[in-house]
């Protein structure tokens, strides 16, 4: 019965997670992505909100009319758009990834009680998520912006405040299968606290079923922050929102169609590769259980 | 109630919610358990034994109800104390063994982790202080190589491993009664030997009570000092162990040990001796010897009244107004 340390180790599963195409490729998508947010000061010498006046509608680099050094061209203030959708690259994640962070805590802590407890308890939670999906998110984001003004602040909150509903649907029908589990009934049995026994033998058991809606709801968030900007009820201009190019750019589209679709491409990209990254996720971690 | 009575509890009912009515799973079960004894709880499935051990931790399913009359442990009584006195009993005082080794350890994190966890939530102490038990108990249970055994998952141990480390995780804090809930069913009948003789050898060297829930007659036979068979949610015959299975009385016991299978008188192929009938339903149950549709002893007056659980000489009760005779001794 003797072990050799080796076999001891935890597998690797990140080398198996690899083999995985779509997690591999969207995954990597996004990295590159992110990085290239991250170095945005690094990567282009422009500011993306300096005007340009002399060099307005100037095109990509491989159309006529350009002008070096602005790759993309520049968009009707003569802002080099390269930085304009570097610097957006931020907005959407960073909206995206706290809108996240806020719904799924809110999500998961309404479906671990709801599917814990059941019963009445249940019952009340599942009153709210319902009303919660019955509220349309923009009316609700119009009525909030017109309360309280958009800024990037409100944006995010009303968009982490209002896409907790598939964490806390999901996490309530994977713990009502995790709290008859015979650990967790070991775990009673041991005397465990309630945070315990959700926090340590329930959560960490759902978090494959949890970790792919966030990849969802990550796509979801960013979709929905370029819908608000375009809208004109998220986040305010100067500051360059992929979806506020876009809404800016819509006037020139006949003459400068580059102006909507590289920001739509961008997002196209973002959220495809996003969704592409949780699907091979969820392919990972099923095959990663035994 | 003498120093040495570790749990005493009386006149015990468990009722469960079903769609048709509310089924009285447990019926007025008395227990007695002395320190260092062990004490069989012997049944078919559904007669109530898992119900009456769940009960005593207040682990039972949602919606069911226990009541009992009195509730000693250790000399103090629980009953009262509510949720709080109970879960401190759990994994402290009383530790529970599973019948699924295979999934009753969390699969995401090392045992290790799991057997220090449960340690330090009763006993606080430091980390190390809890590996260094983890450490002792697995080898006290058999596992070599205990302390890297420490960092491995659930899923990189074989049944019988498993089985091991938890009733290691039992033991963690030194509790004075361990419950096995059946377990040994899941496992190969070779482990199944080894694991009795460990529970037995645990039970003398530590001093715990046991109590061993089973419906296999010769899982008892070699470990528990005294039985308890149940039939429908009641207790229908209780003695020293080596009396009851010498010298049945009730005939439901009578039955159930003329069930086991015996290759040196049975002849190959023969169909295997049974207890005809079925249980009877316990949503509304008559006022009537439950077993009275089964007994081939059956008199006009058991299905009058149900006959109440009677003294049988000295530590034996039995619940019939018909018994086999005393000289039935084979």
């Amino acid at each position: 019965m003797s072990v050799p340390a080796a076999q001891v180790r935890r597998p690797a599963r990140w080398r198996a997670a690899l083999t995985h195409k779509s997690l591999v490729i969207g995954g990597g998508v996004v990295l590159l992505i992110a990085i290239a947010a991250i170095l945005a000061p690094v990567l282009t010498p422009f500011d993306p909100a300096q005007p340009d006046i002399a060099n307005r509608l100037k095109s990509p680099f491989w159309m006529a009319d350009t002008v070096p050094g602005h790759y993309l061209g520049t968009d009707q203030l003569g802002r080099d758009y390269l930085t304009r959708l570097l610097y957006g690259a931020r907005i959407s994640l960073v909206i995206g990834l706290v809108a996240v962070a806020i719904s799924a805590t809110i999500g998961i802590t309404l479906g671990l009680v709801a599917g814990y407890f059941g019963g009445k308890v249940d019952a009340v939670i599942g009153f709210v998520i319902t009303t919660r999906l019955s509220m349309p998110l923009v009316l609700i984001a119009l009525a909030v912006v017109a309360i309280a003004g958009g800024s990037l602040t409100t944006v995010t909150l009303v968009i982490g405040l209002l896409i907790w509903d598939q964490f806390a649907v999901v996490t309530r029908t994977a713990t009502q299968q995790a709290r008859s589990a015979d650990y967790v009934r070991a775990a009673e049995a041991m005397g465990c606290s309630l945070p315990h026994i959700l926090a340590r033998e329930i959560l960490p058991n759902i978090m494959p079923a949890v970790i792919v809606v966030a990849t969802v709801e990550l796509a979801n968030a960013i979709l929905l922050e370029a819908a608000l900007s375009f809208l004109g009820l998220g986040v305010q201009a100067p500051l360059p929102s992929w979806g506020l190019m876009l809404s800016e750019g819509k006037n020139f589209m006949f003459f400068d169609p580059w102006l909507i679709t590289l920001p739509g491409l961008c997002l196209v990209t973002l959220t495809m590769a996003i969704n592409l990254m949780g699907d091979g996720l969820r392919d990972a971690l099923r095959s990663g259980r035994r | 109630m003498s120093a040495l009575t570790l749990l005493d509890v009386d006149n015990l009912c468990v009722t469960l919610p079903t769609a048709s009515g509310p089924l009285s799973a447990v019926r007025g079960v008395s227990l007695s358990l002395r320190r260092g004894e062990t004490l069989g709880i012997v049944g078919e499935s559904g007669c109530g034994k898992s119900m009456t051990a769940l009960s005593l931790l207040n682990l039972l399913p949602s919606g069911a109800k226990a009541t009992m009359s009195r509730y000693a442990f250790d000399g103090e009584t629980v009953t009262g104390r509510g949720k709080r006195g109970i879960r401190n009993l759990r994994g402290n005082r009383i530790g529970m063994i599973f019948q699924e080794p295979m999934t009753a350890l969390n699969p995401v994190f090392p045992i290790g982790s799991q057997l220090t966890a449960v340690y330090r939530r009763h006993k606080g102490g430091s980390e190390a202080a809890a590996r260094e038990r983890a450490v002792m108990l697995l080898e006290r249970v058999g596992i070599s190589n205990a302390a890297a055994r420490l960092a491995q998952f659930p899923h990189q141990l074989s049944g019988g491993l498993r089985q091991r480390v938890m009733i290691a995780m039992a033991l963690m804090c030194e509790p004075s009664l361990i419950i096995a809930d059946e377990p040994t069913t899941a496992l190969d009948v070779t482990i199944q030997m080894q694991i009795l003789k460990l529970l037995a050898d645990i039970k003398t060297a530590f001093g715990t009570g046991l109590i061993l829930i089973t419906h296999d007659l010769g899982v008892v036979s070699h470990v528990a000092d005294k039985i308890a068979v149940m039939y429908a949610g009641e207790v229908v015959e209780t003695g020293r162990t080596a009396e009851i299975l010498a010298a049945p009385r009730h005939p439901y016991t009578v039955g159930l040990l003329g069930s086991l299978p015996d290759p040196s008188r049975t002849a190959p192929g023969a169909p295997l001796a049974t207890i005809p009938g079925t249980v009877p339903s316990l949503i509304d149950p008559p006022d009537a010897c439950a077993f009275a549709d089964r007994c081939a002893r059956v008199l006009p007056r058991c299905t009058a009244a149900a006959p109440a659980l009677r003294q049988d000489g000295p530590g034996r009760s039995i619940r019939c107004v018909n018994p086999e005779p005393a000289a039935w001794v084979a």
